[in-house]
């Protein structure tokens, strides 16, 4: 499933970046890019929506990780939004859930 | 074990989905693993065949990435043929702790060691000239849950060995 990029800065300070589809190593650089172009605009506090990620692999995650650094270097921060059992273990395998917060929903993710 | 499939996959890294969508879809319909466990499967070929393709890649080789499934009760093996240059598993970097603030400067490196905690037995065949993986996976609940069935085939596939496999092909 083609991978879709979905920004929502109406939640001030928080942009929301709804993905939607399979994130591996042929759609990750899109994402990779859209990071960046993000934190190159300013935006500090991102919230990535994965409940409408079909498919994350290990190339997905790491695009993840580089944009915690490049945020947490601009004094910034990424959150993840998941419940979904699948797209969770692979956080968990690798040790990431203790690096990210992860938060239930967009809402518990944007509260001050 | 019998093969039941080999896909010709070319080295271009928009196949890969479909190669995740093939195995896992076969495994599916067999019934050859548990239905929770497909989503590793799909997990694990999806990582292996991204090495594949970039070790072909990185050799400017036009050859495919070959993919072929065999499949016996209550087990599904999968293996992968690069064409790349090889490598020694066991020299993969490690990667620091998740405390060590180090950890977020790795961005790469994290399939393979996925890949081991997603399958039941993993091997790897490397030469000069390509990479061979076999992956597999046993029926029944995840390894936590195992039962005694996935344990004597697990015993009988140690005893067998990857050759036993490969001379099925």
């Amino acid at each position: 499933m083609e991978l879709g990029l979905e920004v929502d800065d109406s939640r001030p300070p928080y942009t929301v970046l709804s993905i939607t589809g399979e994130v591996d190593v042929y759609s990750a650089p899109r994402l990779r890019e859209k990071l960046v172009e993000l934190v190159s605009q300013g935006h500090r506090q991102i919230v990535a929506d994965l409940e409408k990620v079909d498919f994350l692999d290990s190339t997905g995650l790491g695009v993840l990780v580089g944009g915690l650094k490049r945020l947490r270097s601009h004094d910034g921060d990424l959150t993840l939004v998941c419940t979904q059992a699948r797209i969770l273990k692979v956080f968990e395998i690798t040790g990431l859930t203790t690096v990210f917060r992860v938060s239930d929903s967009v809402d518990e993710a944007t509260q001050a | 074990m019998d093969r039941s499939l080999e896909l010709s996959v070319p080295s271009r890294t928009e196949y890969i989905a479909v190669v995740r969508l093939v195995v896992s879809s076969l495994a599916s319909a067999r019934r050859a693993i548990a239905e929770e466990r497909i989503d590793d499967l799909k997990l694990a070929v999806s990582e292996l065949c991204t090495n594949a393709i970039e070790a072909n890649l990185s050799t400017g080789d036009k050859h495919p990435v070959v993919v072929t499934c065999w499949e016996a009760p209550e087990r599904f093996a999968v293996c992968i043929t690069d064409s790349g240059t090889g490598f020694d598993p066991d020299l993969l970097p490690q990667h620091p702790p998740v405390t060590d603030p180090d950890r977020l400067n790795f961005e790469r490196g994290l399939g393979i060691p996925l890949v081991r905690s997603l399958v039941d037995d993993l091997r790897f065949e490397s030469t000069p000239t390509g990479t061979s993986v076999w992956l597999i996976l046993f029926g029944g609940p995840s390894s936590e849950g195992e039962d005694e069935t996935s344990e004597i085939i697990r015993v009988v596939m140690t005893e067998e060995g990857p050759a036993d496999r490969q001379t099925s092909a």
